[in-house]
């Protein structure tokens, strides 16, 4: 119980269930390789295919890409933050012109958060009561108040196809009894979330629990993963991965299991090892205006000066438009001094994540998971240089990856 | 390259048609130059430009851009800039003339080369750096480089231009392994007519295949401008393109063609949607003016020209950036979202308003090319300029009835 409680303080990650006794979501697993699933997820708008990857739209568009091309580079499901949108454009007006699919022209998936880690994690003054989460406004200094109904009046005026339950978010370096405090807080404001829905057809509502058995006897648990935790290794990778394995094992099977703020691709193939479906990270995106793109062997940091002559394209193995056409060395000029060169790497690394959900899928469906993840991680790893967590998750998974790694 | 006049002619407005190259569909002129830095257009990644606009495949590569990079070695290894620049199939055209970020203020052009301001600060380029750059990129057609200035330098400065101009045409053509038929003439001579002409006769006496008339947008009034170039075209053959950069408004676009040019580089696209406005003007005759409401003070910096999309009289608007534009941001977006796109600082915004933009201002020369074939582009030119004044006085009203009803009642 100790040891369960210092791991949530440090990660959480969101589950997903069912509001009420309905099931809009559909899931069909079609091919397993031990815990790893190759499943079809039904949406309103959209037939996904898992493993997947969802690209962040913060406001309302993914940084420099049109709609167009999202579709091309075969986006199935996009992010939005409800904190942002509920400020800018408003949920009135969102309401008022049909929905946020509507609003940015997106006919595919929309899945929208409840708006609570933005507020935590952007604003200061943020105060957590049962009642929801009292904050300043940034646009006025109004004091205001974000309760559950109010998180899902929200979404439900948005119009995603996925809506999250509004949680009370802990920091990951609280400890103690809030953590527990957090814990059944959160499961109060489920309820709440599911009274508060008004429109369980069209859009569905995913949760988050804990790490505990509840009253109906499923488990559940919340693990988040923070962007700022992927680059030390060691003992958060640690926990990170033994968490997620839990929880995987904890969870009905029928049920996709979301993995918030997980983008590293090494993370992902991890996590789908251990039997989770869907993810979500600003990194693809935002390392990509750094000039940094994403390539089998791990990065490519197009800034760097020995690029400025290399003729080769990013990636050989892509075939997305910008590797297919354009030079490491042209690509060197334009990166933080052009927008279109922010533009093409954003491309080239949104394409990056699809194919690698692509892949994930279907070398499970295809009866060659292993092979696959092996192959991934010798590329990552030439050297043999596994590093130890992502062995003993791979053990756990059940992967033989003996040959990737050289001690 | 090749060129031949189809309409016109004479000493006014003419149409007709480049061909570039044997592996490009001809261009029908007059014609517009898409702006670009570096070789690719600010915000329209080359995937999306066959959906812009049919005719969106000439642009404006300036050599000077790639001074930082990537190295002529590379460039040649890469196989020119076409391919360096995924534009197969585009028309590549080079002016060492760049009105976005650097225009020519004549400041630093020495002896050796003509002064350019750089992210790395200014360099001076003299011919042979610039040929070095010109023929690595290979462009379809090139124009030398030269000391343009503007209007008020003094006499004995602006001849000297237009002597020091002529050698590096000189050289530049001695030094130039693009190809047949690709060199253009560039010509200078500031405010006065007689150096104009000076340098217009000087420079068709050379070996090249067309013209680029340097120097202007660079200070001079409209009406000097119209006797400056027709003094200047007067002294050209007839059967050679004219290439002008610098001017940017319609009506100036309208007066050169008028005089005889050609094609134009104009960055007035770029500039509308770097400032969040989306051109609006009518194309045609037949089509009716439109008006719009300044009763909320809500038509900051729009005019009949143009709206500014960051006006908070969009923010519910569901109609397009204008109503029956066949663009893909008119076909596929709403002025609401572009405005909520500009808001919130998203760099899709200016994808979609160029995209819009250019399209808009490839339309207004079809209708230009339209006019001349059709022997009334007097009247298109005189037409045009008389319904942008106008709107000055009146009164616009909003057409609340393409909102939907709640939009409407927020509004």
């Amino acid at each position: 119980m100790v040891q369960e409680c210092k791991l949530l303080t440090r990660f959480f990650f969101f589950f997903c269930f069912f509001a009420g006794r309905k099931k809009f979501v559909f899931v069909q697993v079609l091919a397993r390789y031990k815990r790893a699933r190759a499943a079809k997820l039904t949406l309103p708008h959209y037939e996904c295919l898992t493993p997947m990857f969802m690209p962040v739209g913060t406001q309302g568009s993914i940084k420099g890409l049109t709609s167009g091309q999202l579709e091309e580079l075969g986006c199935q499901i996009v992010l939005g933050n409800t904190y942002h949108l509920a400020l800018r454009p408003g949920a009135e007006l969102l309401d008022a012109v049909g929905g946020l699919h509507e609003f940015m022209n997106w006919q595919r998936g929309l899945l929208t958060d409840s708006g609570g880690f933005q507020m935590v994690s952007l604003l200061h003054l943020a105060d957590i009561t049962e009642e929801g989460v009292t904050f300043q406004s940034p646009v006025d200094g109004k004091q205001m108040l974000l309760t559950p109904e109010e998180s899902i009046r929200i979404q439900n005026k948005i119009g995603a196809d996925v809506i999250m339950a509004l949680d009370d978010v802990v920091k990951t370096t609280i400890t103690g009894p809030r953590v527990e405090e957090a814990m059944y807080r959160t499961l109060r404001w489920i309820d709440r979330c599911i009274s508060a829905h008004s429109r369980p057809r069209d859009q569905n509502l995913f949760g988050i629990g804990y790490m505990r058995k509840r009253h109906g006897g499923a488990k559940f648990a919340r693990v988040q993963s923070l962007n700022s935790i992927k680059n030390s290794g060691g003992e958060e990778k640690d926990s990170f991965w033994r968490v997620v394995a839990q929880c995987t094992a904890g969870l009905p099977d029928d049920k996709p299991r979301y993995v918030m703020g997980v983008g590293f691709p090494l993370d992902i193939v991890v996590c789908s090892a251990l039997g989770a479906d869907m993810y979500d990270c600003v990194y693809p995106t935002r390392t990509a205006r750094f000039g940094t793109a994403l390539v089998p062997e791990g990065v490519l940091k197009l800034k760097h000066a020995s690029m400025a002559t290399d003729t080769r394209p990013i990636d050989a193995s892509c075939s997305c438009m910008v590797c297919k056409n354009y030079t490491r060395a042209y690509i060197h000029t334009l990166v933080t001094k052009e927008a279109m060169g922010s533009q093409l790497v954003s491309y080239h690394n949104v394409f990056y994540m699809m194919r690698l959900s692509n892949d994930l899928h279907t070398s499970i469906l295809e009866g060659r998971f292993p092979e696959f993840v092996q192959d991934f991680l010798q590329k990552q790893y030439p050297k043999g240089d596994v590093p130890e967590w992502v062995c003993n998750a791979m053990d756990v998974a059940g992967v033989d990856i003996s040959m990737c790694v050289k001690s | 390259m090749r060129f031949a006049l189809k309409a016109g002619g004479g000493d006014g407005a003419r149409c007709g048609v480049m061909n570039f190259g044997a592996a490009l569909a001809p261009v029908d002129t007059p014609c517009l130059l898409l702006s670009t830095r570096r070789g690719l257009p600010s915000f329209v990644s080359t995937d999306l430009l066959p959906e812009l606009h049919p005719d969106a495949r000439v642009l404006h590569v300036n050599p000077v851009h790639f001074l930082e990079g990537p190295p002529v070695s590379t460039i040649h290894e890469i196989g020119g800039g076409h391919k360096l620049l995924n534009l197969q199939g585009n028309a590549l055209v080079s002016l060492a003339r760049d009105s976005i970020v650097s225009e020519p203020d004549g400041e630093g052009n020495t002896k050796l080369g003509a002064a350019f301001n750089t992210s790395s600060g200014r360099r001076v380029i003299g011919p042979a750096k610039y040929m070095e750059l010109v023929n690595a990129l290979k462009p379809n057609v090139w124009a030398s480089i030269a000391d343009e200035l503007p209007t008020w330098v003094s006499q004995r400065r602006n001849k000297l231009s237009v002597d020091r101009t002529l050698q590096w045409l000189d050289k530049c053509l001695g030094l130039q392994s693009v190809g047949e038929n690709t060199s253009f003439g560039t010509i200078v001579g500031g405010a006065s007519i007689e150096e104009r002409k000076r340098s217009a006769s000087e420079t068709a006496k050379r070996n090249v295949s067309g013209f680029f008339i340097g120097g202007f947008g660079l200070g001079e009034s409209p009406e000097d401008r119209l006797t400056l170039l027709q003094s200047v075209t007067d002294c050209l053959p007839k059967d050679l393109p004219r290439i002008i950069s610098g001017l940017g408004m319609p009506e100036e676009i309208l007066q050169a063609v008028s005089t005889g040019v050609d094609i134009f580089d104009s960055t007035y696209p770029h500039t509308l949607t770097k400032g969040g406005y989306a051109m609006t003007f009518p194309l045609s005759m037949d089509e009716k003016p439109w008006k719009f409401s300044l009763e909320d003070g809500a038509e900051l910096g729009a005019d009949f020209t143009k709206i500014n999309l960051r006006s908070i009289a969009y923010r519910c608007d569901v109609t397009p950036l204008k109503p029956g534009c066949t663009c893909y941001t008119c076909q596929k977006h709403t002025r609401a979202y572009i405005n909520h796109l500009l808001n919130t600082h998203e760099m899709v915004a200016q994808t979609l308003l160029d995209m819009h933009n250019i399209h808009h201002y490839l339309s207004f020369f079809q209708a230009i090319r339209d006019a001349i074939c059709g022997s009334y582009f007097e009247e298109f030119q005189h037409w045009f300029i008389g319904q942008r004044r106008y709107c000055e006085s009146e009164c616009f009203d909003v057409n609340v009835s393409l909102l939907t009803p709640e939009a409407a009642n927020i509004l």
